[in-house]
Order: C-alpha cells, then sequence, then structure tokens
C-alpha cells in the first residue's frame, strides 16, 4: 500500500493523562505498602543507590511514576536493584525501601520470582 | 495591679521584648538568663535576614534601655511550684521569686548536626553549620575557609528527617542558608556556590527577592536534591553525594566547604519544665498554646504565659510580635483577677 507523504506525520502525544492513568495495580499497591505514600521525592535513595551508579535504577523516579500510572519502565529498572539496603538508611520519611520495592515487584511483575499476591 | 509580680523565664529576644512592653505598661517585670549575658541566640548571630542588618544592632536597641526591669543573669530555673495562684520560681543563683504570671521565653536549641554522622560535622574538618558561618561572618576567621573554590550549603539538616525522630520543618534555614550563600559569595567571588534543597520555603516577605537576587546577581546554583552522604578525600575536599532530582541522576561533587543549615529544635530542659509546671508538649516536642488561634500565649496551665520560639519555629519578627502579644495577654489576665 502506498502511503501518501504528506511532508509531515503524526506524532502520540507526549503528554501524561494523568487523569486516565490510575490503575488498580497502585491502588493495589498503597493498600499493602502505605509507605509509598511518603515519599517527599528527596533523591536520597537514588544519590546513595549502589546501583543506580551503573544503570537506570532509581528509586525516587519509579515510586513517582507508578504513582502516575507509568510502570512499564520503571519497573524494569528495579531488577538491578540488590536488596543492600543503603537507600533504607538514608530516607528521611523512614520508608522501609527494601520492602516496599520487593511489594513493587509482586504487584507489578507477578510470576517473576515474585508469588502471585 | 501594679503589686502583681510577673517572672520571665530567659533573656533572648522575646523575653526582653516582653519585658519591655510590660514595663512601658507600668509593671516591674523579672527576667531570668541562665546564660552569662542577655541575648539568647541574637549573641551568637552576624545578620539578620532579609534586610542583613547587624543581629548586635538589633539586640543593642533591645537591651538599650532595661530600666524598671529586674533582670539577674546566670539565674537558671530550677523549679516552679505553685501555692494557690502564687508561683514560686527558684533559681540557681540561690533566689526564690514570688510571682502572679509565669512567661516562658525560653526558645530552642539548634539541631546538635553531629548526630547525622553520614554528613560528617565533627569528623571532617571542612563540614560546618550555620551557626559557624555566622561565627565566621562575625570574626572573619575560621581555621578552614581559605579561599574555598566550591561550597555547598546543605538544607534541612536536623529537620524534616524521620531518622532522628522530627518531621517539622525548622522555617527559617531556607532562607539563613540563601543569605549566607550570598554573603560568602560576596567574600569569594571567584567560588561556586551551590544550595542543596528538598523544598524551598521562601514564603516571608521579601524573601521571594532574596531568593531572586540570589540566582540572578549572585549566581548561585540551587539543586533539587538531599544531600545524603559526604566523605573525605586525601587532599581533605569533601565528596558528596546526591540526587538531582529534577535531572533525575544521581550527581558526585567536590566541594572545599560544606555548611550544614542546622535546624530548630526544643531546648533539652523543655519537657522537665513542661512535667514540672503540668504544660502540655506537642508532639514536635515544643510547647503547645492552649489553642492555635487564638489563645496562642496561654499554656494549658492558668498563668503560665508562652512566647517565642518555645512553642517552635519563627522568625525574630513573629517573635517579637508573639512577645508583646504575651505581653498584651498577661496584663488582661492578671487585671482579671
Ligand atoms: S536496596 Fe536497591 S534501591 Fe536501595 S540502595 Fe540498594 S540497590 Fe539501590
Ligand atoms: S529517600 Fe525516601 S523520601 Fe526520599 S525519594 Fe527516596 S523513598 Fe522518597
Ligand atoms: S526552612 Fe527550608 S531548610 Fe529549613 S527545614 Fe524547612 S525546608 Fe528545610
Amino acid at each position: 500500500m502506498i502511503i501518501t507523504d504528506f511532508g509531515y506525520c503524526l506524532a502520540p502525544s507526549n503528554a501524561v493523562k494523568v487523569d486516565k492513568t490510575t490503575d488498580w495495580r497502585f491502588e493495589k499497591l498503597c493498600a499493602l505498602e502505605s509507605d509509598v505514600l511518603k515519599c517527599i521525592g528527596c533523591g536520597s535513595c537514588t544519590a546513595v543507590c549502589s546501583a543506580g551508579h551503573f544503570s537506570q535504577m532509581n528509586l525516587r523516579q519509579c515510586i513517582l511514576s507508578l504513582s502516575r500510572g507509568q510502570w512499564e519502565k520503571s519497573v524494569r529498572s528495579l531488577s538491578r536493584c540488590m536488596l543492600c539496603g543503603k537507600c533504607l538508611m538514608v530516607c528521611p520519611r523512614g520508608i522501609n525501601t527494601r520492602h516496599l520495592i520487593l511489594s513493587i515487584c509482586r504487584i507489578y511483575c507477578p510470576g517473576e520470582g515474585g508469588s502471585n499476591a | 495591679m501594679i503589686n502583681k509580680n510577673i517572672v520571665i523565664v530567659g533573656g533572648g529576644p522575646a523575653g526582653l521584648e516582653a519585658a519591655r512592653t510590660l514595663r512601658n505598661a507600668g509593671l516591674t517585670p523579672i527576667l531570668l538568663e541562665g546564660s552569662d549575658r542577655l541575648g539568647g541566640h541574637l549573641l551568637e548571630w552576624d545578620s539578620l535576614f532579609p534586610s542583613n542588618q547587624k543581629a548586635s544592632e538589633v539586640l543593642e536597641s533591645l537591651t538599650a534601655d532595661l530600666e524598671g526591669i529586674k533582670w539577674f543573669t546566670n539565674s537558671k530555673v530550677e523549679e516552679i511550684s505553685r501555692i494557690k495562684d502564687i508561683y514560686l520560681v527558684r533559681t540557681s543563683s540561690g533566689y526564690t521569686f514570688q510571682a502572679n504570671a509565669v512567661l516562658l521565653t525560653t526558645g530552642f536549641s539548634l539541631f546538635n548536626a553531629t548526630l547525622k554522622q553520614e554528613l560528617g560535622y565533627g569528623i571532617y574538618d571542612r563540614v560546618i553549620t550555620n551557626a559557624d558561618m555566622e561565627r565566621y561572618f562575625a570574626t572573619g576567621e575560621h581555621p578552614c575557609i581559605h579561599e574555598p573554590k566550591t561550597i555547598g550549603f546543605v538544607h534541612c539538616v536536623g529537620s524534616r528527617d524521620e531518622k532522628i525522630c522530627n518531621r517539622a520543618c525548622s522555617k527559617v534555614c531556607c532562607a539563613t542558608a540563601i543569605k549566607q550563600a550570598c554573603h560568602i559569595k560576596e567574600k569569594f567571588p571567584l567560588a561556586q556556590v551551590y544550595c542543596f534543597y528538598m523544598d524551598l520555603r521562601m514564603f516571608g516577605r521579601g524573601w521571594e527577592d532574596m531568593y531572586y537576587n540570589a540566582q540572578t546577581k549572585y549566581g548561585i546554583r540551587f539543586v533539587r536534591g538531599r544531600v545524603c552522604e559526604v566523605s573525605e578525600g586525601m587532599d581533605a575536599t569533601l565528596n558528596i553525594k546526591a540526587e538531582d532530582t529534577l535531572l533525575g541522576k544521581p550527581i558526585r561533587m567536590k566541594m572545599d566547604l560544606l555548611v550544614l543549615m542546622s535546624g530548630i529544635r526544643p531546648r533539652k530542659d523543655t519537657e522537665d519544665i513542661a512535667s514540672n509546671l503540668h504544660i502540655e508538649l506537642g508532639t514536635d516536642g515544643f510547647y503547645s498554646p492552649r489553642d492555635p488561634f487564638i489563645r496562642t500565649n496561654e499554656s494549658s496551665n492558668e498563668g503560665i504565659f508562652l512566647a517565642g520560639t518555645c512553642t517552635g519555629p519563627a522568625t525574630l519578627p513573629e517573635t517579637f510580635s508573639s512577645a508583646r502579644s504575651a505581653a498584651a495577654r498577661i496584663i488582661e489576665y492578671l487585671e482579671s483577677k
């Protein structure tokens, strides 16, 4: 099929439609791990992260992305986590970050080592 | 009413202002200060935001005329007891004062930054606090400040941090950081100065202008991220870790000087005084007023009044206003008796 070249094309919107992205996974996460709501996005966890120095692992960004329904990419990056717990030491809101990471994995990628909670 | 006694505990800005107001109304307040000088934290500060007025000038105008105020230094309050409507205030200097009303203006203490070990205060020489910086501005001397090329200010040290059991914001350290950042840039124009903040709380009148000038006139760089680890290199420079959260990437930097913005915490004796006087404390450890809107200067115990930062972080103008309103409230109270 020949597609007429109009000299332009339609790009998918780059905007995040936050009102359309509430999904059951995040609600389930909040119910299971209400700590996730405490994050103030300070970035301490990311700053000290043993994995973040060499990969895209960024817990702060992951938490934020999940709350905006943007989960695919951010959950994938969590596979880099070594559960070393440095993030837990520095978090000013006292979030149990390792527990949170495991809960995220259970809810967002069941069957990949995590049980289907 | 003239022969009613009022004892004010704490000779800092709030105590001095309340004493002056009561004196001007014809009363003879008794002002007790635990240390050997009147002035409280004003004695330790060089200049005040947003106008950069010297703290010593403000203190001078507060203490210029103490006529009619009975003030005592080296008089730490040891115990306050009550017999009917009279309070007996016993001091370390061996005196006991009778009072119909007691005003607590005991203030705050600055967070002890050594408790945040990961930031290296007391471990690395080039990590200093906001109080050390003020001392440096006042005296021009600090053993570790020689032509620094990169200087970092770390906001929220000892505030907004559940790890040291303080969730509260100290209210004044964002403005203090920006004031100090501009001052140090004036002293070392070639230095690169960074402020690491979580949220910039520049809510006061003229404060946003300070921020604007810091950006445009002084070229201070603002990084939205919390410094959470500091270590020292062989050459004594500091390596810091943070995330630039707006960039979304961890950052590593070398610093010649790091200034920790120690926050406002309750004094150690707050709890003792509260249990001695049966007055309530908030979850933040400061005295609670009887209600948060109207009776802000009254404690939960009749005859005991509160003013200044012993009820939580406050700016200096707020402290003065609260001292004057406490004085007005005390006069109402004594007249009703
Ligand atoms: S536990 Fe995982 S996310 Fe936290 S610092 Fe270690 S590697 Fe990074
Ligand atoms: S350290 Fe805690 S509060 Fe800060 S971004 Fe990470 S999870 Fe959120
Ligand atoms: S005033 Fe600013 S630096 Fe101070 S605790 Fe609040 S947010 Fe942090």
